[in-house]
């Protein structure tokens, strides 16, 4: 067995690319294990416990990036050196029809002068310092990125403020501007109802919901998780309040959020009351206490759009809901989820029921994970110990396989909870990703397989494709996350 | 009017998020540029690499000193 490493001075490439070129590498003859990673201390973490980092991987730095092999013998090695060089040096397909890249906002200015939001997905030790230049050139912000430190954020959003400029995130997946989905965003129609979010994924199953009740969105602003946070106080979160609360084509407006920090909650309530306008506020997990007299709380994210729309979303089936056991003799359930809010909805929902459930992410009264066989838990793994160095889970469905392997394994697992995330910026097939999964590792007389669809008929994935994928690969698929949060529990109490 | 004429007024005349057309630069994931190329919105893909050499410290103090 040897280890070889490789670095590459002052090189970038995006980690879904790299992740790309590790897995072509990987599956060369003799190689035991390979990875493609810029060189932050975290991501060395990560190559040091597969066991592929030497001394030379140890010594890059965050702008380097290092080629890491462990191979049966020094031939194999080289020849996936060879390999991973070509591939990175392959000519880059070029997007947005232009030939010519340029290297800094400046040049990307000079090109298309009237810019007016910056989408920022670089590593998080960087993103403060792009979005910084962008704000100061006259540009609203949205920061992608994860692990932008909190204090930068704050200096950031401060900064921004006294500008007059709007920084979404960091760690924003989604916003939907004058019917632009941005980064991750599903294709819903316009209308009247404005959505702002401190969680990606909630603003995504709301406009879902909203779209198939037949109704539209004006805007989503999505204000990163910790806006909310007292270190943030809700600067974000004011100033897009104070946008759509302007804006003439939004009639009614949506806050999802984890409960804030108290004195945050207050100013965001207090601004709440100075509207005209008509609000619904899912604080997922508070106890929906001090609502100004125009706003009504919703407990999960499906009752945000049931308010919001003003009428109850049920009946809004897309596949019938047969009558379903578990895994007999099994008990728990497993949630396995890529996005972070349709895992704390649906720990709202089993609590709901008087289900004792853990998390990684556990909401107001959860635990935190124990013995997976032994309590219903409900992971999160797009959360950040999940994706340090790879791509999140909407983007590369196969981080949910092991989990989903060993859960079809376990025999104490009656119930497998799931969220299929539709939209731009996700995978091209989630679902027929999970339906090979299923296909090759599902057991006779397995565990219930349960999943909802958080999408629209607009989305380039297709919602009815990708329902009918998962129900032919014997998947009973519910019309929302909440419906089957609550499928599932009825089944583990039965 | 000069594209930096126009830049400023624009910013004086606080035209804001939901009020501009959206004009995106994409600094960083090229699938969401080409996704919104997909979809007819103006995207310029920015050629990114880490400023400083890789050092982030110092690539937030330059940002900050406006370099």
């Amino acid at each position: 067995m040897t280890v070889v490493n490789e670095i590459r001075k002052g090189f970038y490439l995006d980690s879904v690319a790299l992740m790309r070129i590790s897995r072509s590498i990987v599956a060369m003859p003799d190689i035991e294990e390979a990875g493609l990673m810029i060189g932050t201390p975290a991501n060395k973490q990560i190559l040091r416990e597969a066991g592929v980092l030497n001394a030379i991987g140890e010594g890059a730095a965050p702008g380097d990036l290092i080629i890491a092999v462990r191979a049966k013998t020094e031939a194999a090695a080289k020849a996936c050196l060879v390999e991973a060089a070509s591939l990175l040096d392959a000519p880059r397909r070029t997007s947005a029809g232009a030939a010519w890249r340029p290297r800094t906002l400046r040049a990307a200015k000079a090109q298309m002068p009237d810019l007016s939001v910056a989408l920022i997905s670089v590593p998080g030790a960087f993103a403060a310092a792009e979005a910084l230049k962008a704000i100061r050139a006259g540009l609203d912000v949205m920061i992608f990125s994860d692990n932008v430190p909190v204090e930068q954020e704050v200096e950031l959003k401060q900064e921004a403020r006294t500008l007059g400029r709007l920084v979404m995130g960091p760690d924003c997946g989604t916003a939907i501007i004058g019917g632009v989905p941005l980064a991750f965003a599903n294709v819903v129609p316009r209308g009247d109802i404005g959505i702002i979010g401190a969680s990606g994924t909630g603003i995504q199953e709301i406009s879902c919901l909203i779209a198939r009740a037949g109704r539209g969105v004006s805007h989503a602003i999505g204000t990163g998780g910790r806006d909310l946070k007292a270190d943030v106080g809700g600067i974000t979160t004011l100033m897009a309040l104070d946008l759509l609360d302007a804006d003439p084509a939004t009639n009614h407006i949506v806050i999802v959020s984890k409960p804030p920090a108290v004195e945050v909650a207050k100013a965001v309530l207090a601004r709440v009351a100075k509207s005209a306008k008509p609000f619904t506020i899912c604080f997922l997990g508070g106890d929906g206490k001090g609502m100004p007299g125009n706003a009504k709380a919703a407990v999960t994210l499906k009752q945000a759009a049931e308010v919001a729309v003003g009428k109850p979303l049920a009946g809004e089936s897309i596949a019938p809901r047969p009558k379903q056991a578990g895994r007999k003799g099994a008990k728990v359930l497993r949630g396995l989820y890529s996005g972070g809010t349709l895992c704390a909805e649906a720990q709202i929902v089993l609590q709901g029921h008087q289900l004792a459930v853990t998390s990684n992410v556990p909401v107001p009264g959860a635990n935190v994970l124990g013995n997976l066989s032994a309590v219903h838990s409900l992971i999160d793994l797009g959360d950040d110990e999940f994706t340090r160095g790879r791509p999140h889970p909407m983007i590369e469905p196969v981080v949910r396989d092991a989990p989903l392997i060993e859960a079809l394994a376990d025999k104490n697992v009656a119930v497998i909870l799931m969220d299929i995330v539709l939209g731009y910026g996700g995978h091209a097939d989630p679902a027929g990703h999970l339906a090979k999964v299923l296909a090759s590792h599902g057991v006779k007389g397995g565990p219930a397989i349960i999943a909802s669809v958080t999408g629209t008929s607009g989305d380039p994935q297709g919602l009815a494709g990708q329902t009918a994928a998962l129900i032919a690969a014997g998947v009973v698929v519910c019309p929302s996350n909440a419906d089957a949060a609550q499928l599932a529990a009825e089944i583990v109490k039965s | 009017m000069s594209a930096e004429a126009r830049d400023k007024d624009q910013v004086a005349n606080g035209g804001n998020l939901l009020s501009r057309p959206v004009k995106v630069v994409n600094i960083g994931l090229d699938r969401f540029a080409k996704e919104l190329d997909e979809q007819s919105v103006p995207v310029v893909q920015v050629e990114w690499a880490p400023p400083a050499g890789g050092n982030a410290k110092l690539a937030a103090l330059l940002a900050k000193l406006g370099s």
